[in-house]
């Protein structure tokens, strides 16, 4: 066993590391070091400085704009990027829709959406959740029907669309045979957002911003050439995705970054003239909880280390997407707790708390998302329950 | 990295499973329960032959010079099977002590009996005041010519009902507290007095509450410098936690499957109580955990080792805290989900439920690790 990167390993690291140091804009950098809330055009700015770097995409094939990095070094670069306090980039072209054209779409499928969305010049959202279709799924219900010329008829409606405001496209599972078993009977097609009869409607989270949107659909006419894969087998695309790249969906770089906030708001916040972090009780709740992150990130060595050898993904890589998204809850409840009155704070002036606090509470809502998108917690241990444990349904 | 183990680890993880099932079975230790001794003297006569006992040692001493890694696989099958001879006493704890402070002599006197499986050892240092600080030594040993008069009291010294040999750590000088000062003697059990009271333990194994009422050992009973033991126990700490997660793991592995069984055949409601989603997703919990405890004890079973004592007890602190998080949540619900059962004597689950709990406090439970862990630099 061994536990280290090997020293190459670790020269990307610090590559990467010097790398973002340099090519990070002054205007993002000053919002990473207050752990700021980033706008959509900051997103694509900062996606567009790391595909020109050939890193924006690391898991794709070469040949379509990926950079040819090994498992290890994308888990690095994914690890570095969030521990700078980078913009997280979209991932419903670079993680969702880009693999699967890649897997199941035509040779001009590929050609014509990938490297549009290497780029950033198209910028996509995800048309997988209805009102009545959320952890059941396949029970989803935007129907797709033939013309007779050539085209589908979409009609419907999606739900939590996350950035579907700002989409240029969006990928949604429709229903296209209602007469089949309801896993049967849906496929899976890309629509323009600009095609009339889509609508966007930006809903507010608890975070306080429009993150997600309902997005209507009505006669919306979409070419057969938009069907990704075959007719009534769009199920076979929407599980594929779980199989995809999971091991940094942990995202262990982002709460050691949240963990390393915590520890500075404890230092800095005093209660009768004595640093919280110097309590005791403060400073086992803190250690708890970074021993907790500690075993996550083994966890995670581990699924990394796995898939490096060419194995399949072990009974630890099922674990990360649970831990991953409660561990980075409990850092933000424990940012908001040392915060004590500050935690009150909603969206106000800057000056009003302290700088590198001001983001905690709207993080500390939307990180309630973590635990429930990507198949809820629930989901995940319903399916571990079957394919891990064999226990009877 | 690489988590996988070797060919010969492989090799080595398989025997002893097929070991612990074929010579150890749990209804073994159930008869050895009722046992003054509680552990086989051929058992461990066996385990010595295949080397076990001498595998972490150095080939100095006549050991295999195996990695504490090779000793977690081990531990994590003798934990499975609820093995009880005194493995972590007799080499990791008091052997540890002979190896690192010892002189050859001492080595050859003590250590070669026990490579040959024909001794066992244990190791004194706990006392009433000093919880898991092995520097709280109210245990003093007074020079009085060539020899020392050792006064005090160690509770719960893991086998010393049944050890030939017993390390002491006494103070030569400071205060309780003090890292300088503490120093380890070596005493026959038959030593005049030295007072062993045999006790029971709860998870059905024996420890010892020592009594030293002026005890008279010689000159040459002592291990290394005087006053300087205070790093060598410090590091038999981190092995005795780290052996714990490896120990642990197993338990926890156990209670799992165990639990998981159960699930599958026990039938309520007309139906398997494995297909209600309340217990499925309790087990899976389960699972999370087990898998979790696992992550961090092969963290601690390589740290240990780490010739940087700040990295060692920074790894070792966090992964007896996350035992003692996951065994606790692992063994409770596996009582909770076997119902009425698990609350009997006469199923198993109780007594890795028991195992586990006393493994969470052994070598320093999770508050005493929490503390541990927050005071080293890199937190």
């Amino acid at each position: 066993m061994d536990l280290s990167f090997t020293p190459e390993q670790i020269a990307f690291r610090d590559e990467v590391r010097a790398w973002i140091r340099e090519a990070m804009p002054p205007r993002i950098r000053e919002k990473a070091a207050v752990d700021g809330h980033f706008e959509h055009d900051e997103i694509m700015e900062w996606h567009r400085i790391l595909a020109a770097k050939g890193w924006v995409a690391p898991h794709w094939p070469a040949e379509w704009g990926g950079a040819g990095l090994d498992v290890t070094r994308r888990f690095i670069l994914n690890e570095e990027l969030e521990l700078a306090g980078a913009p997280a980039l979209s991932p419903f072209g670079l993680v969702m829709v880009g693999p699967l054209i890649l897997q199941y779409g035509s040779d001009a499928q590929r050609k014509r959406f990938l490297p549009k969305i290497v780029a950033g010049e198209e910028v996509w959202c995800q048309g997988y959740s209805e009102p009545n279709a959320g952890s059941d799924l396949a029970s989803l219900k935007l129907s797709a029907e033939p013309d007779g010329k050539g085209n589908y008829v979409l009609n419907g409606q999606k739900t939590w669309t996350t950035y579907a405001q700002y989409a240029d496209w969006i990928f949604v599972l429709a229903r296209t045979d209602k007469t089949a078993k309801k896993q049967s009977g849906i496929s899976f097609f890309l629509v323009d957002m600009k095609t009339p009869g889509v609508t966007a409607r930006p809903t507010l989270t608890i975070a306080g911003t429009p993150a997600f949107c309902d997005t209507f659909f009505e006669n919306v006419v979409v070419p057969a050439e938009n069907l990704v894969g075959p007719l009534h087998g769009g199920w076979t695309l929407a599980k594929a995705l779980l199989g995809h790249e999971r091991t940094y969906i942990a995202a262990v770089g982002l709460s050691t970054r949240v963990l390393r906030r915590v520890k500075r708001i404890a230092a800095a916040t005093k209660e009768r003239g004595v640093p919280l972090l110097e309590i005791p009780a403060w400073r086992s709740r803190i250690a708890r909880l970074e021993i907790e992150l500690l075993a996550l990130k083994m966890t995670n060595y581990r699924a990394i280390a796995s898939a490096e050898l060419g194995h399949a993904p072990g009974p630890e890589s099922s674990i990360l997407k649970i831990r991953g998204s409660e561990i980075n809850q409990q850092c933000y409840e424990l940012a908001m707790d040392l915060m004590g009155h500050d935690a009150l704070s909603w969206h106000n002036e800057p000056g009003i708390i302290p700088e590198n606090e001001a983001s905690v509470p709207p993080q500390f809502n939307y990180a309630r998302a973590a635990s429930i998108y990507g198949g809820s917690n629930e989901i995940q241990k319903n399916v571990i329950a079957k394919a891990i444990l064999g226990l009877p349904s | 990295m690489n988590f996988d183990l070797t060919p010969d680890q492989k090799l080595l993880e398989s025997t002893v499973a097929s070991f612990v099932k074929k010579e150890s079975p749990v209804t073994r230790f159930r008869a050895l329960r009722e046992d003054p001794i509680g552990w086989s003297k051929s058992l461990w006569k066996t385990m010595a032959e295949l080397g076990w006992i001498g595998l972490a040692f150095p080939e100095s001493v006549g050991g295999l010079g195996g990695s504490f890694v090779d000793v977690a696989i081990l531990l994590e099958q003798f934990g499975a099977g609820l093995l009880p001879e005194p493995y972590v006493a007799s080499v990791l704890s008091a052997g540890t002590a002979i190896l690192r402070a010892g002189s050859a002599e001492q080595h050859e006197a003590f250590l070669a009996p026990l490579l040959a499986g024909d001794t066992s050892l244990a190791l004194a240092w706990a006392e009433r005041g000093g919880r898991y600080d092995p520097t709280w030594v109210e245990t003093t040993a007074t020079k009085k010519g060539d020899d020392y008069v050792l006064q005090g009291e160690k509770i719960f010294v893991q086998n010393g009902h049944a050890a030939d040999v017993i390390v002491v750590s006494a103070r030569t000088s400071g205060a309780p507290g003090d890292s300088d000062g503490i120093s380890l003697f070596v005493l026959p059990r038959e030593t005049e007095g030295l007072r062993i009271t045999p006790v029971k333990t709860m998870d059905g194994q024996m420890a010892a509450m020592i009594k030293l009422e002026r005890a008279i050992v010689p000159g040459a009973s002592r291990l290394g410098p005087e006053g300087a033991a205070a790093p060598v126990l410090d590091e038999i700490m981190d092995l005795g936690a780290a052996a714990a997660c490896a120990e642990g793991l197993g338990v926890m592995r156990a209670a799992l499957a165990m639990t998981v069984d159960y699930l599958k055949t026990r039938e309520q409601f007309g139906v398997k109580i494995g297909t209600f989603q309340a217990l499925q997703h309790r087990a899976v919990d389960m699972f999370v955990r087990t898998e979790l405890a696992k992550s961090t004890s092969i963290l601690a079973s390589i740290k240990v080792s780490d010739p940087d004592p700040a990295e060692r007890r920074f790894a070792v602190s966090a992964a007896k805290v996350e035992l003692a998080i996951c065994g606790r949540y692992v063994s409770q619900q596996a009582i909770q989900l076997h119902g009425g059962i698990g609350i009997t004597d006469e199923h198993d689950i109780g007594l890795y439920f028991k195992r586990m709990h006393v493994l969470n406090a052994l070598f320093g439970d999770e508050e005493h690790h929490l503390a541990r862990f927050a005071a080293q630099p890199a937190f």
